[in-house]
């Protein structure tokens, strides 16, 4: 390939800036020159490849929104977010469309397991205590990360339009209504004058209970607002990884500095 | 700009421009924040209507509690001791809809098991007050008229609005 110059050759060279050939530098080329730099590691060391120290939590939580991302567009062509519409979409998806119910239960389960493992990935990383320096900044983004993948559960949870998800929202947003100072109920609403339509349920709600407005804003809330704010701090969170030094991995010892090997907690 | 110039001058016209255009970028963001925030909220609320007829206060035989309200309004129609009450289905613990239990002669919510007696007055479970009522009211032609939008909790359930009174002649009648 490399030997004639021609259509495909160029079409080649157009895609990738480097060359073909399974070289080392090659495949370092691989990683460093394409867009996923920050995401990849140039170099895997040693440590990253053992499981029972990291528990590949994080990433897995990653392919756990990567495929409520893919699946989650996938019901988003048949799924109309009004009360005369919502719950009967999620039936004829179950039902009547192919495949449908395999995309809705890939969502489901995807949504579930990646809130388990999210909380596994902060037990992680404070049992082998990866939020110590230069990682700390790091830990305050991984703790809004889990926040919003709790909304993002919670938002979700309203869509099939069933018993379980109006009376479950309903219990959750009468519970926002007791917020300090931002809720009606709560302590301190006095003093902030916010009433039954104007405190932070009303602002979830957008009406006096769980209704179509409710069911739009949590809609739009889950498709397109949490998931774009979810995205930027995913990118930073990754990309202090890398600047911090790698995934974590065991501290580095005597006999590591000894022979030139370095650890991965900074 | 000369050296000299900057010593002169703490601010000089790179720095008030400098300022002005970031404060100009940073007074859009905050205005556009605050016209987001205010979006949320819109001038007119739409809320369905609150007031409905229910019907004679002699379909409500004495000591029963009717839910036939209970889908379309939300709303308990109780007869008991000569008045006519109007009890709101939203429990007060976490706001569900109770349901009406005629055997064990309580109401009793489904979200987390809080249990009201038949004047809606809270005894097990983690509901921290009674069920509140709606206003009730009979019309010129004697029909019963309830206005959910209006609420009455335990500290009011002796003004004219919370019940109506249901003379036993009437009942007989």
């Amino acid at each position: 390939m490399s030997a004639r110059p021609g259509f495909w050759r160029q079409v080649y060279d157009s895609v990738f800036r480097h060359k073909f050939g399974d070289t080392p530098r090659n495949r370092m080329l691989q990683i460093t020159s394409n867009v996923f730099l920050h995401l990849h590691p140039a170099t895997v060391r040693r440590h990253g490849l053992r499981l029972r120290y990291t528990w590949g939590m994080g990433g897995l939580s990653f392919l756990m929104f990567l495929v409520t991302v893919v699946t989650g567009v996938v019901l988003m062509f048949y799924y109309r977010p009004t009360a005369a519409t919502a719950y009967i979409d999620m039936k004829n998806l179950q039902h009547e469309i192919p495949f449908g119910m395999f995309q809705r239960n890939m969502h489901r389960w995807g949504a579930h397991a990646m809130v388990i493992l999210v909380w596994l990935h902060m037990l992680r990383v404070f049992l082998s205590g990866s939020y110590k320096p230069p990682r700390e900044f790091n830990w305050g983004v991984g703790v809004v990360l889990l926040t919003l993948t709790m909304l993002l559960s919670f938002t979700g949870y309203l869509l099939p339009w069933d018993q379980l998800a109006r009376w479950a929202i309903t219990v959750g947003t009468n519970m926002a209504a007791a917020t300090p100072f931002l809720g009606h109920q709560g302590p301190g609403a006095q003093l902030t004058g916010v009433t039954e339509r104007t405190d932070v349920r009303a602002l979830l709600l957008g009406g006096p209970q769980v209704g179509d407005a409710a069911l739009l804003r949590f809609y739009v809330l889950h498709c397109v607002f949490l998931p774009l704010i979810a995205s930027t701090f995913m990118i930073v969170h990754f990309w202090r990884v890398r600047k911090d030094g790698g995934i974590s991995g065991p501290p580095a010892t005597d006999s590591d500095a000894a022979a030139g090997r370095s650890g991965g907690q900074s | 700009m000369t050296e000299e110039h900057a010593k002169n001058h703490l601010w000089g016209r790179r720095d008030w421009l400098t300022a002005l255009g970031w404060t100009a970028i940073a007074g859009a963001l905050l205005a556009g924040t605050a016209a987001f925030g205010r979006l949320l909220f819109r001038r007119a609320p739409i809320e369905p209507p609150t007031q409905f007829r229910a019907g004679r206060p002699a379909d409500y035989a004495a000591g029963t509690v009717s839910d036939r309200f209970v889908k379309t309004w939300r709303v308990f129609i109780v007869h008991e001791n000569s008045q006519l009450y109007a009890i709101l289905g939203k429990c007060t613990h976490l706001g569900c809809t109770p349901r009406w239990y005629r055997r064990e002669n309580k109401f009793k919510c489904p979200c987390h098991g809080s249990g009201f007696d038949t004047a809606g007055v809270n005894f097990e479970g983690p509901a921290p007050r009674p069920l509140e009522r709606a206003r009730v009211w009979l019309d010129d032609a004697g029909e019963l008229w309830v206005d959910v939008g209006q609420r009455y909790a335990r500290e009011n359930w002796g003004q004219p609005g919370a019940h109506v009174r249901v003379s036993a002649a009437r009942e007989r009648a």
